[in-house]
C-alpha cells in the first residue's frame, strides 16, 4: 500500500537521500535505523509529503502520494521529534482541535486514549506545564485517535521511562495487528513481538 | 507534440552551452544597437521645441523603465516555470533576471531625476510613472533580501517564486492605484513626466536603443545563469568537464 | 465521519480565540502601537487641529498599516515554532481554507479592534464627527485586505532570518493600494464627499484577497515548513 522508489533529496549540498526504495503492506512494521544525520528524519517527512524530492516517488494506494495528498493525509499519522501541542491549552482541548479537525471525535473518546497512554492524570493541565515525557503520552494519545492506517513515527520512545517504552511497543503492534502499517525511525530496540518487523539501514552507501 | 525542446530547457548542461555559445552574440549585436542609437539619439536627432537638449533623456530613460518592466515579468516567468514544472534551471533564470532588472529600476529613477532637474527645477516629483518604478525597486529588493534571508537553496528558490508571482500580480494593480491618487491632485498633472510628441528622425534612435537594451539584457542574464548553474552543481560530473 | 469544511473553520477560530485570550497582551501592542503613533504626529507637526485634520488620512492609515504589519507576527509565529502549524498541513484538510480561516480570526483580533477604536485617534487630528463611521468602515475594510496580504509575506518569511524586517520589506510594497484608497476615503469622508468610488476600489481589492491570498499563503506556508 506504501511505496517509495527511488526517492533523492538534497538539503542544500548534502545529498542525504541517496534513492531510498522499499514497499509495506497492510500488517507491515518497517523500522528505519542508521547513524545520526543519516537521513531516518528526513525520510520520514518525504514520505509525509513534509519534503519534496528531487527525484524518485511515494506512492500510497498506488497512486502518487503528491497527487492525492489530503486523501493519503487523511490516513496518515505523523509523529516528529517535538509533539506538537499548544502549550496555552490542555491535553483535552489540544486534542480536540487536531483530532477535530480530522474527523468527529466525542470526549469519551478522548478520555478512553488518554487513559490508554497514561496521559488522563494529567489531562487538563496546561500542556507548558507538562515534562518533555508527559507531552509525548499527549501526543501518542493524538496518534491513536487519528484512527489512521499509516503510521509514521520518529523515534517514539525519545523522553519517555520503561513503561512507556513498552507501550509504544504495544500500541504499534496492535496497529499493526490490526492490519494498519507503521514506519519507524528507532534508536533503540523495540520490544516488539518478533517476526511482524522489516529492518531498514539508511546510511552512507 | 515534440517536448523534448522543453525537456531540454531542463537540463544545466544543456542550457551552460547554450548561454555560453550565444552570450557574445548578443553582446556584440546589444553594443552595436546601443552605439548606433546614442549616435543617432545624441547627434542626429534635431532638439526638441520645448525641452531643447533636455529630451535626450528620454533614449535611456524609458528603455531603462521598460526593461525594469520585463526583466520582473520575465523572474516571474521563469519562477512559475520552477514551481510548477520543478525545474531547478528555471529558478536560476529568475535568480540571474533579479539584480539586473533592479539596476534597470536605478537607471530609470536616476535619469527621472536627471530629467526632473532641467524641467521643473526639482530633482524627485511624484510623478505616477516614477512612483511606480520607486515601488518596483522595493518589489526587487523584497526579492532578493527574501532569497538571501532563507538559508536552504531549495526553499529561497520556491520562496521568492511566490513572492515574484505575487508581484508581478500585484504590479498592474499598484500602477492603477498610483495613478488614481496622482489624478486626485490636480496641480500634480502639470508635473507629468510626458515624452515629447516625436517625428522620425527622434523615434528611430528611441526604437533602436529598446532593442539594444533588451539584447543587453539577455546577454547579462546569460551570463548570470552560466555562473548561477556553475555553482549549483559545482559537484556534478558536466562541470568538471565544461570547467577543464 | 471526515469533518467538514464547517467544522474546520469553527475549530480552527475557537481555538485562535481560545488562544489570543489567554495571552491578551498579545493583542495590545499593535493597538497601542497605533495610539501612540496617532498621537506622536501632532508632536512633530502642529497642534493646529486644522492643519491637522489635512494630514490626518495620512497619519490614520500609515499608523494602521504599520500596527497591521506589527500585528503579523504573531498570526504563524507560535504555530510554527511548536510544530502545529505543520499539523495543518497534515489534516487533510484544505490548508487554504484553514489559512482562511486564520487569518479572519486574526483580522478580528488586530484589525477590527484597530478600526473600531480609531474614532479616538480621528478626533484628536481633527476628524469632524461626521466622517468617523466612514473611516471606521474604510479602515476595517483595508485592514481585512491588508490581513489577508500579509498572511503572505507571513508565510514566506516562515523560514528566514531577521523575519520581522523582512516581512514589512514584503508587505509594505503590496499594500500601496490599499493605503491609496483607503487614504482617499478617509479624505473625501472628511471633505463631505462621497466615498462610493475608493471604497469599491477597496472592495474589489478585498475580494481578491479572499480569492487569491489564502491560496499564495498556503504555498507559502508549505514550503515554509519543508
Amino acid at each position: 500500500m506504501l511505496s517509495v522508489s527511488g526517492l533523492h533529496l538534497w538539503r542544500g549540498d548534502r545529498h542525504v537521500l541517496r534513492g531510498v526504495s522499499f514497499s509495506a503492506g497492510p500488517g507491515q512494521c518497517v523500522l528505519l535505523t542508521g547513524k545520526n544525520g543519516a537521513g531516518k528524519t528526513t525520510l520520514l517527512r518525504a514520505i509525509a509529503g513534509l519534503l519534496d524530492p528531487e527525484e524518485g516517488q511515494v506512492s500510497w494506494r498506488n497512486v502518487p502520494a503528491r497527487r492525492s495528498r489530503d486523501a493519503f493525509h487523511a490516513e496518515l499519522a505523523y509523529l516528529g521529534h517535538e509533539p506538537p501541542l499548544k502549550g496555552d491549552l490542555s491535553a483535552r482541548e489540544n486534542l480536540k482541535f487536531s483530532i477535530g479537525i480530522r474527523r468527529a471525535v466525542t470526549r469519551e473518546e478522548i478520555d478512553c486514549a488518554l487513559r490508554r497512554t497514561g496521559a488522563e492524570p494529567f489531562a487538563d493541565l496546561s500542556v507548558r506545564t507538562l515534562s518533555a515525557g508527559q507531552r509525548r503520552r499527549v501526543a501518542l494519545a493524538g496518534v491513536l485517535l487519528s484512527g489512521a492506517v499509516l503510521w509514521l513515527l520518529d523515534e517514539p520512545t525519545t523522553n519517555l521511562d520503561a513503561d512507556g517504552q513498552q507501550l509504544v511497543a504495544t500500541l504499534i503492534d496492535e496497529q499493526v495487528g490490526g492490519g494498519g502499517i507503521v514506519v519507524a525511525a528507532v534508536h533503540h530496540a523495540l520490544p516488539l513481538a518478533s517476526g511482524r518487523f522489516v529492518d531498514l539501514v539508511l546510511g552512507e552507501a | 507534440m515534440n517536448w523534448t525542446w522543453f525537456h531540454r530547457l531542463g537540463s544545466p548542461p544543456h542550457v551552460y552551452g547554450f548561454a555560453e555559445r550565444w552570450a557574445p552574440w548578443f553582446g556584440g549585436a546589444a553594443a552595436l544597437a546601443i552605439v548606433v542609437a546614442l549616435y543617432g539619439g545624441l547627434i542626429l536627432a534635431p532638439a526638441d521645441y520645448q525641452q531643447k537638449d533636455a529630451f535626450r533623456m528620454v533614449y535611456v530613460h524609458a528603455p531603462s523603465a521598460w526593461l525594469s518592466l520585463m526583466a520582473y515579468s520575465t523572474m516571474a516567468v521563469a519562477a512559475a516555470v520552477g514551481l510548477i514544472w520543478r525545474m531547478k534551471v528555471a529558478h536560476s533564470a529568475a535568480a540571474a533576471c533579479a539584480p539586473i532588472g533592479a539596476w534597470f529600476t536605478v537607471a530609470a529613477l536616476g535619469t527621472g531625476m536627471l530629467w526632473g532637474k532641467p524641467m521643473w527645477g526639482t530633482y524627485w516629483v511624484w510623478d505616477p510613472r516614477l512612483t511606480s518604478e520607486l515601488l518596483l525597486l522595493f518589489l526587487y529588493i523584497g526579492y532578493m533580501g527574501l532569497r538571501a534571508a532563507i538559508e536552504d537553496p531549495q526553499k529561497a528558490d520556491k520562496a521568492s517564486a511566490v513572492f515574484a508571482i505575487v508581484g508581478v500580480v500585484n504590479v498592474p494593480i499598484i500602477k492603477f492605484s498610483v495613478n488614481w491618487w496622482n489624478s486626485l491632485h490636480q496641480e500634480a498633472t502639470v508635473m507629468r513626466m510626458g515624452k515629447p510628441t516625436m517625428n522620425g528622425d527622434m523615434l528611430w534612435p528611441l526604437m533602436l536603443m529598446f532593442l539594444g537594451f533588451t539584447l543587453y539584457f539577455a546577454t547579462v542574464v546569460l551570463i548570470r545563469l552560466r555562473a548561477e548553474l556553475l555553482r549549483r552543481e559545482r559537484s556534478a560530473s558536466w562541470v568538471r568537464e565544461a570547467v577543464a | 465521519m471526515r469533518s467538514g469544511a464547517s467544522t474546520v473553520a469553527r475549530l480552527v477560530v475557537e481555538r485562535d480565540l481560545r488562544l489570543a485570550f489567554r495571552k491578551p497582551s498579545q493583542l495590545l501592542q499593535p493597538l497601542l502601537f497605533f495610539m501612540i503613533v496617532a498621537t506622536l504626529f501632532p508632536l512633530t507637526l502642529t497642534p493646529e487641529l486644522s492643519r491637522l485634520r489635512d494630514a490626518a488620512p495620512g497619519v490614520l492609515w500609515i499608523g494602521a498599516l504599520l500596527s497591521s504589519v506589527l500585528a503579523l507576527e504573531f498570526l504563524f509565529r507560535d504555530d510554527a515554532q511548536d510544530g502545529t502549524l505543520e499539523q495543518f498541513a497534515l489534516s487533510g484538510q484544505s490548508l487554504t481554507w484553514m489559512l482562511f480561516a486564520k487569518t479572519c480570526t486574526h483580522w478580528l483580533l488586530s484589525g477590527l479592534p484597530l478600526a473600531l477604536s480609531a474614532p479616538v485617534a480621528a478626533l484628536a487630528l481633527g476628524v469632524p464627527a461626521t466622517a468617523l463611521g466612514s473611516m471606521v468602515a474604510s479602515l476595517a475594510l483595508g485592514s481585512f485586505a491588508l490581513s489577508l496580504l500579509g498572511a503572505i509575506s507571513a508565510g514566506l518569511t516562515l523560514g528566514a532570518r531577521r523575519g520581522g524586517v523582512l516581512l514589512s520589506l514584503l508587505t509594505l510594497p503590496l499594500s500601496v493600494p490599499v493605503l491609496v484608497f483607503g487614504a482617499d476615503a478617509t479624505q473625501r469622508a472628511i471633505a463631505g464627499a462621497a466615498i462610493a468610488p475608493p471604497m469599491y476600489m477597496l472592495g474589489a481589492i478585498a475580494v481578491l484577497g479572499v480569492t487569491l491570498a489564502p491560496l499564495a499563503a498556503a504555498a507559502a506556508v508549505r514550503i515554509g515548513l519543508e
